[in-house]
């Protein structure tokens, strides 16, 4: 089974081992076929209509400004529509560094996203602290306070690199079992068993 | 400058005085706001450009730079505290409107307390923070403050501290919203404050009673990472704080090095320089005009900005290899060579660029809708521009003629020619007009120098270890925003004993509860917009 989207050689891609191995644990347990019918029709959806939440902190944010314009357009893949609200988004692109100050606005936006839901880490500040990484103020990466799903690299990364970044996104939401939870949900779940919220009182 | 000397001589026979770049007056604390009325009144020294923390190890204090808002004149002017324990200061709030966000930023990384200050709360840090990062004996150990995912509290009161007649200090609770207020949060996570910013903003109604800033939700700490690096090391930061401005910004840093090492720059990198930092500032306008006019409802503008934004990065992308965080500036001169198309490139823009604006007026400037939400919507008058310190097109839609490329020319801007923009009526339409007709110019400039790149080297020569002497300087160029500073304070090693970039955008932000209240809270938007602050130059 080949897993890509749309346009793009399944060749091309950099990284096809991990993917295989997410198959690999789909497979594994074997499923009904109508429920695997159904995983296979709402996946196809759901992969081609990824919407993302405006959320940038810094200078990849402007990238990502980029990346709706015209010579970019991600409006090509079904991306465009970029949602001001959490309950709406399918995605975070956490574009920025994140900061002490920020890390808690950051936890409550991921926990509003409404299910399924996905994080790519943009840039490096997002992925490790990148260049502010020994600063008193800065989080050593969004990784440490939410679940990421795709990380893409780059200080910021060019458009580019973010449309091959949602396009590893969409391949991962092809290989999921909606109805089943594999692949992704347990992982989540564990991360925020592993992270809880300190003197939570709602 | 001897006069200064003289007549302040006489009156404070403690202050001390020394020439350096400036002249620099060191005062005590029992007298520096008397000092500060008497340079504000009698000397025409009405605008605070900077107010600096600094630590120098026994003591804690303050560095200001004070411009004269007519002669551009600027003298430096030192206050110190020996008292490590509770260090107190004289707020010089009453005088310069801009000095309450200073100091509090000044309480928040050195916690020096400011009597007379009508705010001491913390700025960029959170509220349960514990210690002061700035100082030198900081605990930088991260259990100390780990990264919390539980919100902190949103206070309604601050403190203040005020002197009494026999020099007893105490602090009083001061209210900022009444139980009765209705608060209205706006941000970090909204789409229209260009990023990452928090207004508390009270209404009544759908007018803006007060608005309370919170900042810090991008502060990454940059100047106290800088005191731990090398020069060269440093210059890469700026480029991520008005990351619009990139270029120049690290122009400035650079020329502050270079000014403290004695280093002359050739003047083929001079020009490259000046191009870039025109190019740059195009960029920026462009974006600042595209971004805000999608705020309002205009998005076509949006993408008609950009257009014209790619054409320029294609054209620094193919000197510099990046699109956004360049690195090109360095100590000396600039990187690498110029692309081999540099020159068609860039007349190719130059005549695109007076029909696009001819385009965006036509969709934009002139459109009902626009009008009505613009003129005299945030009318920041002059006297508040110098007040509060707003320099850059916003702060010359007021009327007030001060842009750094005029006032301390520096590279190759003493050879152009070009005018400085300047408008009256200060609105929101006033300076998204300004910001208009500075891309004219900035095209004007580029044109008189594209085909007078002199040939020659690009970099000057630098010793491989770069150490500054024992000093301190400031240097200031114009960005897209305003005034950006960079002030070094060395202590002869190789890396800064304190660097400070003085933001545009820091002011910029400072002035929004004065420029809002009473306004409708839709009109936030279109001031934000027109403001066009970046936040992580806000934050850095």
């Amino acid at each position: 089974m080949e897993i890509t989207t749309k346009s793009m050689p399944y060749e091309a891609w950099k990284d096809n081992e991990y993917i295989e191995s997410m198959i690999a644990e789909l497979k594994a347990n074997g499923t009904n076929v109508i429920v695997g019918s159904l995983d296979k029709l709402i996946n196809w959806g759901r992969s081609n209509s990824l919407w993302p939440l405006t959320f940038a902190t810094s200078c990849c944010g402007i990238e990502f400004i980029s990346l709706g314009a015209a010579r970019y357009d991600m409006a090509r893949f079904g991306w465009e529509v970029a949602r001001s609200s959490p309950r709406q988004a399918d995605f975070m692109m956490v574009a920025g560094t994140i900061v002490h100050r920020m890390a808690p606005v950051v936890r409550r936006l991921y926990d509003q996203l409404a299910e399924p839901k996905y994080v790519i880490a943009t840039g490096s500040c997002a992925i490790s602290g990148g260049p502010f990484k020994n600063s008193y103020h800065v989080v050593k990466g969004v990784g440490e306070i939410i679940p990421v799903d795709v990380y893409c690299p780059g200080c910021p990364p060019r458009p580019e690199a973010m449309i091959y970044a949602i396009m590893q996104l969409s391949r991962k939401v092809k290989v999921e079992k909606f109805f089943g939870g594999v692949n992704r949900k347990e992982n989540q779940k564990e991360f925020l068993k592993n992270h809880p919220i300190e003197s939570m009182t709602d | 400058m001897a006069n200064i000397q003289e007549i302040v001589g006489k009156q404070f026979p403690e202050v001390t005085f020394a020439q350096g770049e400036t002249l620099e007056l060191t005062v005590p604390d029992a007298s520096w706001h008397a000092l500060a009325a008497k340079l504000h009144k009698e000397f025409g020294f009405d605008n605070l450009r900077a107010l600096i923390g600094m630590d120098w190890g026994e003591e804690l204090g303050i560095v200001c730079y004070l411009v004269n808002s007519r002669t551009y004149e600027m003298i430096r002017v030192k206050v110190s505290t020996a008292n490590r324990e509770e260090p107190f200061l004289h707020s010089i709030t009453d005088l310069y409107a801009v000095a309450g966000i200073y100091e509090r930023e000044v309480y928040d990384f050195y916690g020096i307390k400011f009597i007379g200050n009508p705010d001491m709360r913390r700025l960029f840090l959170r509220n349960d923070w514990v210690g002061f990062p700035f100082r030198k004996d900081y605990d930088t150990n991260p259990e100390v403050n780990p990264v919390r995912l539980d919100h902190e509290e949103t206070e309604d009161t601050t403190v203040t501290y005020v002197e009494d007649a026999d020099g007893k200090i105490h602090a009083e609770e001061r209210v900022i919203f009444k139980p009765e207020d209705f608060v209205v949060n706006i941000g970090p996570q909204h789409p229209a404050t260009h990023g990452v910013l928090r207004l508390r903003t009270a209404v009544e109604g759908e007018e803006i009673k007060k608005i309370d800033l919170y900042l810090g939700y991008i502060h990454r700490g940059i100047e106290k990472l800088c005191e731990g690096l090398t020069y060269p090391q440093t210059i890469h930061f700026v480029d991520r704080l008005d990351y619009l401005g990139a270029l120049i910004n690290s122009h400035c840093v650079c020329m502050c090095v270079e000014k403290a090492m004695g280093i002359e720059v050739p003047p083929r990198a001079k020009v490259i320089r000046v191009i870039m930092d025109e190019l740059m500032r195009i960029n920026s306008h462009l974006l600042a005009a595209g971004t805000f006019c999608m705020d309002l409802g205009a998005t076509t503008m949006l993408f008609y900005a950009l257009r014209e934004r790619e054409t320029i990065l294609n054209i620094l992308e193919r000197t510099t290899g990046a699109r956004m965080t360049f690195n090109y500036n360095v100590i000396g001169g600039v990187r690498q060579e110029l692309d081999e198309n540099f020159v068609t490139d860039v007349k190719a823009l130059l005549e695109i660029m007076p029909k696009a604006i001819k385009e965006y007026n036509k969709i934009f400037t002139g459109n009902v809708i626009a009008n009505n939400r613009m003129n005299g919507v945030g009318v920041l008058s002059e006297d508040d521009a110098v007040d509060y310190n707003i320099t850059g097109p916003s702060g010359r839609a007021t009327g007030w003629n001060y842009d750094v490329r005029r006032a301390h020319p520096y590279g190759a801007y003493p050879e152009v020619d070009f005018e400085v923009i300047t408008r009256t009526e200060g609105d929101s339409m006033a300076r998204f007009k300004a910001r208009m007709s500075e891309m004219e110019q900035s095209c004007k400039i580029i044109a008189q120098l594209i085909d007078k790149i002199p040939e020659g080297e690009i970099c000057a020569k630098v010793p491989k270890i770069i150490k500054l002497p024992e000093g301190h300087w400031f240097q200031e160029v114009e960005t897209g925003k305003g005034a950006f500073g960079c002030y070094i304070e060395s202590t002869g090693t190789t890396s800064p004993w304190r660097m400070k970039f003085n933001s545009p955008c820091f002011c910029l932000a400072g002035v929004i509860d004065h420029l809002t209240r009473g306004q409708k809270i839709a009109d936030l938007i279109t001031i934000g917009g027109t403001l066009d602050y970046i936040v992580p130059d806000i934050d850095r």
